[in-house]
């Protein structure tokens, strides 16, 4: 009867979400006196999930899946859910859980809530707090199936840790060859840059930037930061940033703990996709910038001449306190 | 080949959110509703298919009578039918077995749904979907061709893109760059005037079991003041950042 969760991976290391999601797998285990069974693919060291409130690891050592595929994983955690009696099922927000995580729904006829906030209301009936509305609002909502499978935002509850050692077993899932009919052909993937789904802190630019050529600068301050990169919308349609970064109600949503928002006027659109973001820091010239509202610090001054200056006096702070 | 695209009826995302009933219900007093930008994309790529390929483009909502001046939009846009299926839309499995039904009944090969809707936000219609119709799917995507029964597809993953390919029937999860803004059409009155005469049928329903209930609606507490920090003074900033927000 185990809550059973999904930890992500990359090259073997478990992701920042993966133990995310595991402490949260904790409490709500907790909340229903039950264990925690993660599931793994190709990870060896699987100690950091111990210390995460995982019990059990079911792991699944398979060369095919090497590569992400919806289907097969999805097939995979099915398969686990049922061995375990999994009646709640957890995964992050990621671009590749939010890809599985219908499929997995469909499989064990579960109800699906994505952009979960917070531990469940109560757990008899089962009911969540999400964002909706592209975080306009929250929704209440309750699970009318046996299973139920969370979708939990980032950054919405944190690590905690829980010092154990995890049993670890070696699972086999039986896939077929329609696992694998979606065939990856390319992936081209920065590696050395912090994404804006992982990122803790993003710094992100509007029009008021002016043009492409004066990016370099908000590329500095996240350097400094360790930040994620992210644009306002009219930033990408006009070709300045790529369109992976554009960020907003048609955009991607950031959660982040820091979002800076530089030249960006703070329409509703924009605003919605960043409000779940823990605190807001913005910088414009004009002091009736509606972003200013939605911010918890604001600076009004003209970001050619903040920006560095900001970098320089945080490159400083970041030496004195490493 | 045989299009179809599924569209959500959803707040015009200027929209001010507000509830009724005690929080229950979404408050559509003065409520613009739209397209899903999400399945505008789509609905735009089935477009350059028709004309281009050669295919007939399908729509199709499930939802109460309130959303057929969406469905007519689509249908300006250059739809050939429209199909709404008579039901509320309770919540994304309850919808996507609606969906599966019509795409099962009409034999597509290639079903466009938006990644998620800008209201509910669920992100698992076009995933449901595909797992209840048993075809391939491929979700976030931002580039997509076909060429006989294959299909080329790039979808968008954390940090960078990843191509695929599929055979049909294929389900794909659209979103922005699928195609390019610029592309988006708004009706002409001609397409106005023709969508008039396009069918636009509607079915009822097969199956209203729904997965998840929304119990109620809560909005965020307001936000206390912005704390406005003189441009000269940054190193207050840093130290509000890291003594009392902690987040450096
Ligand atoms: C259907 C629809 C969906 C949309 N979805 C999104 C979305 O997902 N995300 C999104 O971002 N937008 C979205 N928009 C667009 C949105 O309405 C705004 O147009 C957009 O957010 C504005 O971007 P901006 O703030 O960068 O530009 P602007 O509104 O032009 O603002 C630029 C800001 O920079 C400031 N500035 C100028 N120079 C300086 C300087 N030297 N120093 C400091 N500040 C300066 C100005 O004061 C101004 O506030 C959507 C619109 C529609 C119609």
């Amino acid at each position: 009867m185990s809550v059973l969760v999904y930890t992500e991976s990359e090259e073997g290391k478990f992701k920042k979400a993966a133990l995310e999601v595991a402490s949260y797998a904790k409490e709500v285990a907790g909340m229903m006196g039950t264990t925690v069974t993660a599931v793994t693919f190709n990870a060896e060291d699987t100690a950091d999930l111990g210390k995460h409130g995982v019990d059990k690891v079911l792991k699944v050592s398979n060369d095919k899946l090497n590569n992400f595929n919806a289907e097969a994983y999805a097939d995979a955690l099915t398969q686990a859910a049922e061995k375990e009696g999994a009646k709640v099922i957890i995964l992050s927000q990621s671009a590749n859980s939010k890809y599985l995580a219908p499929l997995l729904a469909v499989h064990l006829n579960a109800g699906y809530a994505s952009n979960v906030m917070a531990l469940p209301e109560s757990t008899d009936p089962f009911t969540v707090k999400r964002t909706a509305f592209t975080n306009k609002a929250f929704s209440f909502t309750k699970f009318t199936t046996d299973v139920k499978i969370i979708g939990l935002s980032k950054n919405a509850f944190g690590l905690k840790e829980n010092q154990g050692d995890a049993a670890v077993e070696d699972f086999n899932p039986e896939l077929s060859s329609e696992d694998f009919s979606v065939n990856v052909t390319n992936v081209d993937k920065a590696r050395d840059k912090v994404t804006i789904a992982d990122a803790e802190i993003v710094v992100s630019g509007g029009r008021g930037m002016k043009g492409p050529e004066n990016w370099g600068m908000l590329e500095e301050l996240a350097d400094t930061l360790g930040a994620a990169t992210a644009c306002s919308k009219p930033v990408s349609d006009m070709g300045w940033r790529p369109h992976s970064e554009h960020v907003g109600q048609t955009g991607k949503p950031v959660a982040a703990n820091l979002y800076i928002a530089v030249g960006i006027s703070g329409a509703i659109q924009h605003l919605a996709g960043v409000s779940a973001s823990k605190t807001k820091v913005v910088i414009n010239n004009d002091p009736e910038a509606p972003f200013f509202k939605a911010a918890d610090y604001g600076i009004v001054g003209d970001a050619f001449e903040i920006v560095p200056k900001l970098n320089e006096k945080l490159k400083e702070f970041k030496a004195k306190n490493a | 080949m045989k299009i179809l695209v599924c569209i959500s009826h959803v707040p015009d995302t200027t929209s001010k959110i507000n509830f009724t009933d005690n929080n229950t219900q979404f408050d559509t007093n003065g409520v613009q509703f739209v397209i899903n930008p999400n399945d505008e994309f789509g609905l735009t790529r089935a477009m350059w298919f028709k004309e281009k390929q050669g295919a007939s483009v399908d729509v199709v909502n499930v939802g109460g009578p309130e959303t057929e001046p969406t469905l007519r939009k689509a249908l300006a846009i250059g739809a050939d039918n429209a199909i709404r299926v008579n039901t509320p839309a309770k919540d994304g499995f309850q919808v996507a077995k609606e969906l599966a039904k019509v795409a099962q009944d009409g034999s597509y090969d290639l079903i466009i749904a938006g990644r998620e809707s800008i209201d509910y936000n669920g992100g698992m219609v076009p995933g449901m979907l595909a797992a209840i119709l048993k075809a391939n799917f491929v979700n976030t995507c931002i580039s997509l061709e076909v060429e006989g029964n294959e299909a080329k597809a790039v979808r968008e993953i954390d940090g960078g893109k990843e191509s695929v390919t599929a055979s049909l029937p294929l389900v794909i999860g659209a979103q922005k760059g699928l195609v390019e803004e610029s592309d988006l059409r708004i009706p002409n009155m001609r397409g106005i005037m023709m969508a008039r005469k396009k069918p636009l049928n509607v079915v009822e329903p097969v199956d209203s079991n729904q997965a998840t209930e929304v119990e109620k609606f809560e909005k965020p507490d307001a936000k206390g003041a912005v704390k406005l920090i003189d441009p000269d003074n940054l190193d207050e900033l840093i130290n509000l950042l890291h003594n009392e927000a902690k987040v450096i």
